[in-house]
């Protein structure tokens, strides 16, 4: 596996004139989760964007998986990454499990791992419920299961635990754990610093779009 | 990793299933589609020459005006959450646009298909040279496939959903003429191999603009 899998360097990006971030310096190390914290607007889902090849930064340089930022073989690196957004990925009028399944089959994935991974999740019961009557926290259940089938080496997490009960926050440490030992990373966001403390190596913040000066460790 | 038409082919059929589920098309175009249809007769009255004479080509504005609608029905489906996924499970831009202009064509020929015995029930144009009609409808039906989900592409590298129809008028009026041309010219006996060369001509670089443009207008639309 690369080793540092993610690294910014002086990353900027901007929308119009509004700078959403401003020379940020990161890493993640191969095995090595990091938690991203910062208030509301402070640049963390831009920050998740630009590491999974989806934005380009109009300034600084980095590289995912040994692809640059801007460079074409971005593209192919794409599929070894996972992210979950705030806003669930789902098709809403398909079924959690026809969901599952496209991705599945996208990913060239055995059959047999859809209904395994929505068995894992605890989504076995709800698979031929439409995303659209699904809660939130399903969704987020169900976009765990994409995790498992796809095996990711960079998982990227978006507010990890919102909407989450005790057993589905249990699955997001699941697969952090099961990136780890496979050599790959992670970046967290979370708001809820006590369950995301005990999941990460170390925590940055980001403050209107720049790292914070304290670094903790 | 899975090919590029397995991809095509998994883009297209979670477009048609979305479709099964919603009926947006089945219970909600088609239908519309009837009543415009309609409507014109109402308007002209029991005027049977008159009607036999628009009748062809009312059913192809119908198509045409009705098919944005089917086009532009997956901009609502494709948010930037589920672009972002597709992009992540490293499927190939251009084979996401076969997928979705496929399904597209798909639906635009079941409109056709379920429009046509209407428009002749209403407009008896007593149409002539079968064969080449049974050519003509999939071929409109997917350039009107083809440039809506092209439309729908560029609109949505802009974020503007309302560009579609404003795109696809213009573009279709070579569709709109090659199809009514193509009838008129069946109907009086006049050479029709121009129109439908035309019409292949019209597909072929709207396939070539499309899967060309697919990585560069996702790319933009973020």
């Amino acid at each position: 596996m690369i080793d540092p899998l993610l690294y910014l360097r002086a990353v900027g990006v901007r929308l119009g004139d509004t700078p959403i971030l401003r020379g940020v310096d990161l890493r993640v190390g191969a095995g090595e989760v990091v938690g991203l914290v910062g208030a509301n607007g402070s640049g963390k889902t831009t920050l998740l964007r630009v590491a999974a090849t989806l934005l380009v930064p109009t300034s600084g340089e980095g590289e995912v998986l040994g692809a640059g930022l801007t460079d074409e073989a971005r593209y192919a690196i794409r599929s070894r990454i996972g992210l979950i957004g705030h806003t669930p990925a789902l098709y809403q009028n398909l079924t959690l499990e026809e969901n599952t399944r496209f991705v599945a089959q996208l990913m060239g994935a055995e059959p047999g791992s859809v209904g395994a991974a929505l068995d894992q999740v605890g989504l076995a019961g709800a698979r031929h419920r439409r995303a659209i009557q699904c809660s939130h926290g399903m969704q987020r259940r169900a976009e765990f299961a994409r995790l498992l089938i796809s095996n990711p080496d960079l998982v990227l997490l978006d507010e990890a635990h919102a909407g989450l009960d005790r057993h589905a926050a249990d699955l997001v440490a699941f697969i952090l754990q099961g990136v780890r030992s496979r050599g790959g990373g992670a970046m967290l966001v979370s708001h809820e610093h006590n369950r995301m403390a005990p999941l990460v190596d170390r925590v940055v913040e980001l403050r209107n779009g720049a790292v914070g000066h304290w670094e903790a460790e | 990793m899975t090919g590029f038409w397995t991809q095509a082919a998994e883009m297209a059929r979670k477009d048609l299933r979305t479709e099964v589920r919603t009926g947006e098309v089945f219970l909600i175009t088609i239908p519309f589609g009837a009543v415009a249809l309609m409507l014109i007769p109402l308007a002209v009255g029991t005027d049977t020459p008159l009607l036999r004479n628009i009748g062809p080509g009312m059913f192809w504005v119908v198509v045409l005006l009705f098919g944005v609608l089917v086009a532009t029905r997956q901009s609502g489906v494709e948010g930037t959450p589920q672009q972002d996924l597709l992009s992540l499970l490293g499927i190939d831009p251009a084979a996401q646009f076969t997928g979705r202009a496929g399904a597209t064509t798909l639906l635009l020929l079941a409109f056709e298909l379920v429009l046509g015995p209407v428009a002749l029930a209403l407009y008896d144009p007593q149409p002539k040279g079968w064969p080449w009609i049974a050519l003509l409808v999939p071929l409109v039906a997917a350039g009107l496939g083809l440039l809506g989900t092209l439309a729908a592409t560029i609109a949505s590298s802009i974020a503007s959903s309302a560009l579609v129809p404003l795109l696809v008028a213009p573009l279709s009026v070579p569709i709109l003429l090659a199809a009514t041309q193509t009838m008129d010219g069946l109907r009086y006996g006049n050479t029709i191999l121009g129109w439908i060369l035309l019409l292949v001509t019209m597909d072929l670089l709207l396939a070539v603009a499309g899967v060309l443009s697919a990585r560069p207008l996702q790319e933009a639309s973020r």
